[in-house]
C-alpha cells in the first residue's frame, strides 16, 4: 500500500509544522528557509512512488505524534553522556535534543587554530563566515528532508579549519534524543569547512538516551578546498523506534581527499543520502560503509559521487549484514561528466543475509558521458560460507562461535579502513557486543 | 583383545542428494594404528572422510560407527573435533577476515574446554604454537594472516597437518593430504605426520597413491571401491596395486562386481 498526495496535500501536516515553526537566524538565512520552503512543496512528501523512495517508505513516519523537541525535562549530566564520549582528549559539541550543551562541550579555545562551536552564538555577528558556506553547497536542499531541516533547523555545529592547519585531536559532534515524549523531531546540522591544505578527522554520532520513538533529520555539509584532507566517521546507532534522515553533501576542491564512513547500526528506519562532487580536478573520495540490521529495521544507503572534473577517483565499498526480518537498500549512483576524463570510479556493495525473512535491495546507477574513464562496480548478496562454516566445526568451534567469526571477518575491511582510532575502537566494541546478542539469540 | 577399538565402522551406507556412494562399508581401527585406504577415483574414500567429520551435505542411510564406544554419527562436527577426530582437508577452506591464530586459539580452547582442562593464555598459547611451528617447517608469518588465504597448495596442506599437531587429535584422517604436493613439501608433511605418530594415535590415510605411503608407513592398507572395502592387507598391499593397478581385484571394475 503506498501513500500518495497530491500537489494540494502538500506539504504534509507534520512538515508545515516544522516550516514555519522557526524563524531564528540572521537575513540570509531567512531567505534560505524561504527558499528550501519552496523546495519542500515542488519535492513533496516523498512516497514509493518516487524512484528514489522505491524501496524505503517513510509514511510511516507521519504516524509519530512529531513535535519539535522541547528542551529536556530532565537534567542530563557529564556522567550520562560520557560513555558516547569517543575521544576524551578530542573536541566536542554535544547536543541534547537538539539544544546546544555548551557545559558538556569541549570547545577550542581562543589561541586555537580550530574554530568550532554552535550557529546561535554566531547568529548575533551575522555569521559571515557560516554565510559563506550554510546551504550553499551543490543540491544540499534537493531532497525534501534536506529542505525541511534547511527551513526549520534551530542550531547546529560549525567546524572551519584554516588553511594550512592540521587539526590532530578528533572533533566530535554528538547528537543525543533525550525527550520521553514520543515523537519528538530534531533537525541537526553541521558544517565542516576545511580551507586549502587544511586537515581534520569529525567523528559525527547519533544515539538515544530513552527508548522513545524521536526523529532526526540531518544535514552535513563538507567543504573540502584545494588540497584539503577530511575524514569524517557517522555513527548512528538510534533507538530501535527511531527515524533517521541524513543527507551528507561534499564538496570537493582540487586534490582534496575525503574519507567518509557511515557506520549504521540503529533506528526503525534509516535513510542516508551521502554525495560529493568534485569541483576541481585530481580529487579522492573513499566512500565507506558498514551497516547491520535486525528486527524490523530498514537501513538505507543513497550516495552520489559526481564526477564533474577530470582525473579524480572515487571507490565505495559498503559492507551490510541483515538479520532477523531487516531490509537493507543501497544505490549507488556515480556521474561522470562529459570533460571528467581519466575518471577512476569504484563501487562495492556486498550484503551477508543471515535469515530467510531478512532482504536487500541493492543498486548501482552509473552515468557515464566521458569515453576515457574506468568504472567498475559490483554487488553482492550472499549466506555465510556452509564451507567455511564446516571448516572451523570440524576444528571444535562451536556453531554459533563459528557464524559470529565469519559474521566478523565480513566487517573486517569496513573497520580496518577507518583510521580514526577513537571511532574505529568504538565500532570493536560495539560489533562485539552486537554479535554476542546475535550469539545468544540464535539459542532461541 | 582387551584393548577397545578406537574406531568401529559396520555397514556404513552413505551418499548425497540422494545418490548411495557408502554402501556397507566395515572398518576396525585400533589405538595407536595406521591404516591406508587407497581406491580409485570415486570409490567413496573422500565420502568416507567427510562422513566421519560430520558434515551435513552427506547423509547417513544405515549403519553404525563408534568412537572410543561412543555413537559417532549422532555427535556434531565441533563434538566429534573436542572429542578427538581431526580432518586434514583434502581442500582445506580459505577462510578470509579470520585470522589464523584467532582461530586455533579459539578452537584449542574450545577442545580444551569440553575435556574440563584449562583454556590457554595468549602466552601459553603462543609458546605451544611456536614448537609445533618448527615441526612443521611452517613459516610463523603465515599465523598473522587469515586461515588458508593466499597459502600456496602446499601450505594449506602443511598448514593442516599443524592444525592437527596443535589440536593433539586420537583419530587423524588425512583426505589426499599429498595430492598437489611436489616431492620436498611431501618430505615435510609426512616427516611432520610421522612425529605425530604414538600408541595412543590413530591414523586414517586415504591416498590415491602408494607414493605417500613410502613415507607414511601404514600397518595396514585397505582397498576401496564402489563404496565398498574389496580387500585388506598389510603395507605390502599398496606396493601391489602400484604395480597392479586396482582393477585386478574381485569388485573394483564396472562390470566385475563379485
Amino acid at each position: 500500500m503506498t501513500e500518495t498526495l497530491s500537489k494540494t496535500d502538500q506539504p504534509p501536516a507534520a512538515a508545515s509544522f516544522f516550516a514555519g515553526g522557526i524563524a531564528c537566524g540572521p537575513p540570509w538565512l531567512q531567505s534560505l528557509r524561504r527558499q528550501a520552503q519552496a523546495h519542500m512543496e515542488q519535492n513533496g512528501f516523498p512516497t514509493t512512488d518516487h524512484e528514489e523512495w522505491r524501496f524505503t517508505n517513510v509514511a510511516s513516519l507521519r504516524q509519530l505524534p512529531l513535535h519539535a523537541a522541547e528542551s529536556a525535562a530532565r537534567a542530563i549530566g557529564l556522567e550520562e553522556i560520557k560513555p558516547f564520549l569517543l575521544a576524551p582528549d578530542g573536541y566536542c559539541l554535544v547536543f541534547v535534543d537538539g539544544r546546544f550543551r555548551e557545559d558538556l562541550s569541549n570547545l577550542p579555545g581562543d589561541g586555537a587554530a580550530l574554530r568550532a562551536g554552535n550557529f546561535q552564538s554566531q547568529w548575533e555577528n551575522g555569521a559571515r563566515e557560516l554565510e559563506e558556506h550554510l546551504g550553499r553547497h551543490a543540491r544540499t536542499d534537493a531532497t525534501f528532508f534536506a529542505a525541511l531541516n534547511t527551513a526549520s533547523f534551530h542550531d547546529g555545529a560549525y567546524v572551519i579549519v584554516p588553511a594550512r592547519t592540521e587539526i590532530e585531536q578528533p572533533v566530535q559532534l554528538l547528537y543525543l534524543a533525550a525527550s520521553e515524549r514520543p515523537g519528538a523531531a530534531v533537525q541537526a546540522r553541521n558544517l565542516i569547512v576545511a580551507a586549502q591544505g587544511a586537515s581534520v578527522k569529525v567523528i559525527e554520532s547519533y544515539a538515544s538516551l530513552t527508548d522513545a520513538s524521536h526523529l532526526t533529520n540531518a544535514v552535513t555539509e563538507l567543504a573540502l578546498a584545494e588540497d584539503a584532507r577530511v575524514e569524517h566517521c557517522r555513527l548512528q546507532n538510534e533507538n530501535a523506534r527511531a527515524f533517521h534522515i541524513a543527507t551528507v553533501q561534499a564538496t570537493q576542491g582540487r586534490h582534496s581527499h575525503w574519507l567518509s564512513h557511515s557506520i549504521a547500526t540503529g533506528a526503525r528506519l534509516a535513510r542516508n543520502r551521502i554525495q560529493t562532487v568534485f569541483t576541481g580536478e585530481g580529487g579522492e573520495a573513499i566512500l565507506n560503509g558498514l551497516y547491520l540490521a535486525r528486527g524490523e529495521q530498514l537501513i538505507d544507503h543513497h550516495t552520489v559521487v559526481d564526477h564533474a572534473k577530470p582525473r579524480c577517483e572515487s571507490h565505495e565499498f559498503y559492507f551490510g549484514i541483515l538479520a532477523g526480518r531487516a531490509r537493507g537498500v543501497f544505490n549507488g549512483k556515480i556521474f561522470v561528466r562529459q570533460d571528467a576524463q581519466k575518471t577512476n570510479a569504484k563501487q562495492t556493495n556486498r550484503n551477508l543475509v543471515l535469515s530467510e525473512h531478512a532482504m536487500v535491495n541493492t543498486k548501482p546507477q552509473l552515468e557515464i558521458y566521458a569515453d576515457d574513464v574506468k568504472c567498475t562496480h559490483g554487488a553482492t548478496v550472499g549466506q555465510l560460507n556452509e564451507e567455511a562454516l564446516f571448516y572451523l566445526r570440524s576444528r571444535g568451534i562451536g556453531a554459533e562461535l563459528a557464524r559470529c567469526m565469519l559474521i566478523r571477518a565480513f566487517t573486517n575491511d569496513a573497520v580496518k579502513r577507518v583510521t580514526l582510532e577513537a571511532a574505529r575502537a568504538h565500532l570493536e566494541q560495539l560489533l562485539t557486543e552486537r554479535f554476542e546478542e546475535l550469539r545468544l539469540s540464535s539459542h532461541e | 583383545m582387551s584393548k577397545p577399538n578406537m574406531l568401529e565402522i559396520h555397514n556404513l551406507s552413505a551418499g548425497a542428494d540422494g545418490k548411495e556412494i557408502l554402501k556397507g562399508l566395515n572398518l576396525t581401527v585400533g589405538a595407536g594404528e595406521i591404516h591406508a585406504i587407497m581406491g580409485p577415483n570415486g570409490s567413496g574414500k573422500s565420502t568416507l572422510a567427510q562422513v566421519l567429520a560430520g558434515r551435513g551435505d552427506y547423509s547417513v542411510t544405515s549403519g553404525s560407527v563408534t568412537f572410543n564406544g561412543a555413537p559417532l554419527l549422532e555427535m556434531k562436527p565441533e563434538e566429534r573435533a573436542r572429542a578427538g577426530i581431526f580432518l586434514a582437508f583434502q581442500y582445506p577452506v580459505e577462510i578470509p577476515g579470520v585470522n589464523s591464530t584467532v582461530f586455533l586459539k579459539a578452537a584449542v580452547n574450545e577442545c580444551r574446554k569440553a575435556r574440563g582442562e584449562e583454556e590457554l593464555d595468549a602466552v601459553e598459547f603462543l609458546d605451544m604454537v611456536k614448537k609445533k611451528t618448527k615441526l612443521l617447517e611452517l613459516p610463523q608469518a603465515l599465523l598473522s594472516r587469515a586461515v588458508n588465504a593466499d597459502f600456496s597448495g602446499g601450505e594449506k596442506k602443511r598448514n593442516e597437518i599443524f592444525q592437527m599437531a596443535v589440536l593433539e587429535p586420537r583419530l587423524a584422517i588425512l583426505d589426499e593430504t599429498d595430492s598437489g604436493l611436489d616431492i620436498d613439501a611431501l618430505k615435510i608433511v609426512s616427516s611432520g605426520v610421522n612425529k605425530l605418530r604414538d600408541p595412543s594415535r590413530s591414523m586414517l590415510v586415504i591416498t590415491h597413491y602408494q607414493r605417500l605411503l613410502n613415507y607414511i608407513v601404514p600397518d595396514f592398507v585397505h582397498v576401496l571401491a564402489h563404496g565398498q572395502i574389496v580387500k585388506s592387507g598389510g603395507k605390502e598391499l599398496a606396493l601391489e596395486l602400484e604395480a597392479r593397478g586396482y582393477d585386478w581385484l574381485p569388485g573394483v571394475a564396472g562390470n566385475g562386481k563379485p
